[in-house]
């Protein structure tokens, strides 16, 4: 059973690579930025208006910016043909996924805690009551994300116009994500906020589902 | 060559009779009055859509797991069929829709699943035009075949659960639901049409496929020699 002892180290290096630029974090944020601020324009982001938008806005905001976030994941180990090198280090190929979801997880989440605090003053929608419950939203729409995301950039790392590619195939595919993490944040961010259990199974059904996917055919989209 | 004939004669016999049946066999309903009549064309396109997909799912699999080209024909061919279908429900939809809701469309559960269902599988078909290498397309396309195919619950479940204005099911529903025994039996036949339309349609398809993929193989060997 090397799977996690094999995954654990492969995430470090994952982690290592972007810490040592910071490349993929600076852009996404800037790239959020950008669309929180274009969003503005479309309609009034006043108190009560914010509170009907702001959520689907922000999510919206995120799914395209982890479309461009993906992009990277398996194109740069084709540079120096890094990717055959990995999978001769580890036992099962799914380490490797396992490592680059977690690392795409964590960059997502580190993205969208660093910019709540300012969406929520720009769009004057008030979150820290309702923290915690947001986080964990955020963790497990975030994980779905990564998961079906890492799936789909190893497909699209492979074809040919693959940065137009990989928000086709994945943007659709997220569609589930995108209507649960909406709506349970609003009700997180309505006058009364509540916890919507429902969606928040939903995600947790949703990231098992394709866990199990990918766990199940993950090796086959890495072979040569 | 004459056994193609034959069947494409009997399929559109069938669909013709489906026609009859809908037109006036049918009762009018009380409520909607004629118009009422597209769901037999609607659902029935709606069901065999679906069926369709299932067998590209099926073929995704089975490519995977016994990698031969067949399995990657079939499951092209599936989906080509069932996204010619679900085109036809994402048509008569609207059709019926305005009359009845006052508006051609809504963004209520249904409707915008079946159109999210209706682009995932498009995308498979991009996908598909995207990879050059024949086995790498056909591996990754089933890949993607499955995941889409896994999706489908997943957004009819999230954006059902959210809101919905679509008439609800009338065939295994709930306790209230039902439909008219006759309307029932006309629906059922329709169904019966459209499956045989399909058979046909995703024969000549794979046989399509199968002359491509001869053809593709000839041309390499071709530049090879």
């Amino acid at each position: 059973m090397s799977l996690l002892p094999n995954a654990a180290v492969l995430l470090g290096k994952e982690l290592r690579t972007e810490f040592r630029s910071r490349e993929l974090l600076t852009t996404t944020i800037v790239f959020i930025l950008i669309v929180i601020v274009l969003f503005s324009f479309t309609f009034d982001p006043t108190s009560d208006e914010s509170r009907r938008f702001a959520p689907g806005l922000l999510w919206l905001a995120f799914l395209f910016a982890s479309s461009l976030m993906l992009q990277p994941c398996f194109l740069r180990e084709q540079h120096n043909d890094t990717l055959s090198a990995l999978r001769l280090s580890v036992s099962d190929p799914f380490a490797i996924f396992l490592a680059k979801l977690t690392a795409n997880t964590l960059f997502l989440l580190l993205t969208e805690l660093l910019l709540l605090p300012l969406f929520a003053t720009m769009y004057n929608v008030p979150v820290l009551s309702v923290l915690h419950w947001l986080v964990l939203v955020f963790f497990l729409a975030s994980l779905g994300i990564s998961i079906a995301g890492t799936a789909l950039s190893a497909i699209s790392a492979q074809a040919r116009m693959r940065e137009l590619l990989l928000p086709l195939l994945m943007l659709p595919l997220l569609t589930p994500i995108l209507v649960a993490s909406t709506e349970v944040t609003k009700a997180l961010l309505d006058r009364a906020p509540y916890v919507q259990w429902k969606g928040i199974g939903f995600l947790a059904v949703f990231d098992v589902v394709f866990l199990t996917a990918l766990w199940l055919f993950g090796e086959y989209l890495l072979e040569e | 060559m004459a056994k193609n004939i034959l069947a494409a004669a009997l399929v559109v016999l069938l669909l013709a009779a489906a026609a009859y049946a809908s037109f006036f066999i049918a009762p009018t309903d009380a409520k909607q009055g004629l118009i009422y009549r597209i769901l037999f064309l609607h659902v029935s396109s709606a069901w065999t859509g679906l069926t369709a997909f299932l067998i590209g799912f099926v073929g995704n699999l089975l490519y995977v797991w016994k990698r031969q080209p067949r399995w990657d024909w079939l499951g092209v061919s599936a989906v080509e069929v069932g996204l010619a279908f679900t085109t036809v429900v994402l048509v008569t939809g609207p059709i019926w829709a305005h009359p009845v809701w006052g508006i051609w469309w809504t963004w209520d559960a249904r409707l915008t699943s079946t159109f999210v269902m209706w682009l995932l599988y498009v995308s498979y078909l991009l996908l598909r035009t995207l990879v050059e290498e024949p086995d790498r397309r056909a591996l990754f396309s089933a890949l993607f075949g499955i995941f889409a195919f896994l999706d489908v619950p997943l957004v009819f479940g999230s954006i059902r659960w959210w809101r919905t204005q679509h008439p609800q099911p009338i065939v295994m529903g709930g306790a209230d639901s039902g439909m008219d025994p006759v309307m029932f039996r006309v629906l059922m036949f329709a169904w019966l049409a459209m499956l045989a339309l399909m058979t046909l349609l995703l024969r000549q398809r794979y046989r399509l496929e199968a002359m491509r993929s001869e053809l593709e193989t000839m041309r390499h060997e071709l530049e090879a020699a």
